[in-house]
């Protein structure tokens, strides 16, 4: 078991199991955020909904957390490991002409992400958190439309949103479809699945753009 | 043809080893490669200079020993082929060529453009095999009937050379390619079923202990492979060692 966890391999495999978990995660994200647009109380139900269910607060979100923690920390473990296996490096090293570029930045992608996600956690779950514990407020089913829709008011905030969800998709046009080989399902289904992998790569983020600029767009007239 | 060259020139393992610039006249672009740097060396030891180490044997594709990084990458501009088959003609007068040794930790430089690559040794010899009763009642290995598909895959996974510019080429210098390769060539043949489970396992084990990275499934190995060996023997080999290891 342990000549497992420490192999190159089994390595890859944790990396390909908490993408493809952040993967399901985003969509679930995404459906939820997009009733933001075409159905307010409804974002307003499902929002409170997560924000109070007990299976949501104590069981999904602990692992979602854990999720992205393994996901990040393993990639930056490879990524160290990696360089250590060349450690002189080339003169001259035409990475373009043998690999897509997406295929070889996905740390610089990942770390970009990761920087948002601070900025999305301080938006959104740190501002829950002092609503509901240190301020100690009470239930209210219907903030949630408006809190979101005043995020998206100030355009810094708005474009850092954008550039995330960009390379995002960035991220996810290699990753997704590359954790399918990390796991070795490769079969007669390889085709049809990569080319999911490529629409869900560019049409979630895309979505997520569109909310936001939705948002931006059409602020809340007091 | 009038070429520039940029040589990594390294006296030993040890020393630090630099760029060092050349200039080479009169290659033809029916010239290999390898013949082009014949030339250069006539030229060095003429000159009364130390002539520039590089691997080579056979000379048509076959052996794996050329090795060298052309212009950023592994035997040079040209796909699906090794040094000893790229033609001068695929570069135009007046060119610099910069020419490195394959880079990978587990492949250090011995001299000049001469690595060690005796880490592929290890690796396939660490479960590269199959156990065959040789003590005279040799069973003929056309006895047991293969299914055509398999033996095609398998055949084509066994055409890998041992060359190494997958390790060259991959940005991770990771050896998963060539491994992967090796354990295919026997985990689709019925004579490869016997060790199959401590084959992947230890080959894996070895190619972690030599130091190479792991694979970001860029792609970079398949494309710069002078033998078009296939990304599926990667996915293979992933499957073959989950299951190796789910099992016990
Ligand atoms: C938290 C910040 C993130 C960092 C630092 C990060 C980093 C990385 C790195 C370095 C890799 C490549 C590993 C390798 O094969 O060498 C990778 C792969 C991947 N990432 Fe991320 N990532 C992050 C966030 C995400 C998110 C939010 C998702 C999905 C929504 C995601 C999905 C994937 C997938 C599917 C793979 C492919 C795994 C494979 O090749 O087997 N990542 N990530
Ligand atoms: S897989 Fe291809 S590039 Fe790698 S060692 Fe074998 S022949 Fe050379
Ligand atoms: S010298 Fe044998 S493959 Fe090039």
């Amino acid at each position: 078991m342990s000549a497992l966890i420490s192999s190159s391999i089994a390595r890859k495999v944790v990396m390909a199991l908490s993408g493809l978990f952040l993967v399901l995660f985003l969509a679930q994200h995404f459906t939820i955020n997009l009733t933001s647009v075409i159905a307010p109380d409804t974002f307003n139900e499902w929002s409170h909904f997560m924000g109070y269910n007990p299976l949501v607060q104590y069981i999904l979100q602990p692992i979602l957390v854990a999720g992205i923690i393994i996901h990040f920390v393993m990639g930056i473990a490879l990524e160290i490991q990696n360089n250590r296996s060349r450690k002189i490096g080339y003169v001259r090293y035409n990475g373009s002409a043998n690999a897509p570029w997406t295929s070889r930045n996905m740390i610089i992608t990942g770390l970009v992400v990761l920087a948002f996600l601070g900025l999305h956690m301080y938006d959104f779950w740190v501002h829950e958190m002092a609503y509901k514990y240190l301020e100690g407020n009470p239930e209210d089913p219907t903030r949630y439309y408006a809190e979101t829709v005043e995020k998206f008011e100030p355009i810094w905030r708005t474009v850092i949103y954008v550039i995330a969800f960009v390379l995002l998709a960035l991220h996810l046009w290699h990753g997704f479809s590359s954790s399918f080989q990390s796991m070795g399902w490769n079969n007669k289904y390889s085709a049809g699945l990569q080319t999911f992998t490529k629409i869900y790569a560019i049409a979630i983020p895309a979505g997520f753009v569109f909310i936001a600029l939705y948002h931006h767009f059409n602020p809340i007239t007091h | 043809m009038n070429l520039k060259l940029k040589v990594w020139r390294q006296s030993d393992a040890h020393a630090k080893g630099k760029m060092v610039d050349y200039s080479i006249s009169g290659i033809d672009g029916d010239m290999s490669f390898l013949e082009m740097l014949d030339i250069l060396n006539e030229n060095l030891i003429n000159e009364g200079k130390e002539p520039v180490e590089f691997d080579h044997d056979c000379r048509e594709g076959i052996c794996g020993s050329c090795s060298l990084h052309i212009n950023g990458e592994p035997h040079g501009p040209d796909k699906f082929i090794t040094t000893c088959q790229l033609h001068m003609r695929k570069f135009k007068d007046g060119d610099t060529i910069v020419i490195e040794p394959f880079r990978a930790t587990a492949f250090p430089v011995i001299k000049d453009l001469v690595v060690d690559r005796s880490s592929f040794d290890r690796i396939q010899q660490a479960g590269g095999y199959i156990s065959v009763n040789t003590s005279g009642n040799t069973v003929d290995a056309n006895a047991i009937p293969v299914q055509k598909e398999a033996a095609d895959t398998a055949m084509d996974a066994a055409t890998c050379i041992g060359c190494g510019a997958c390790v060259a080429a991959c940005k991770n210098a990771s050896a998963m390619l060539f491994t992967s390769a090796k354990v295919s060539q026997f985990a689709l043949l019925p004579q490869g079923q016997v060790e199959a489970t401590e084959r992947v396992k230890n080959m894996v084990r070895q190619m972690d202990l030599e130091g190479f990275g792991n694979c970001t499934n860029t792609g970079a190995c398949e494309l710069e492979c002078p033998k078009g060996i296939s990304l599926d023997n990667i996915a293979r080999m992933n499957r073959e060692y989950l299951k190796a290891n789910l099992k016990g």
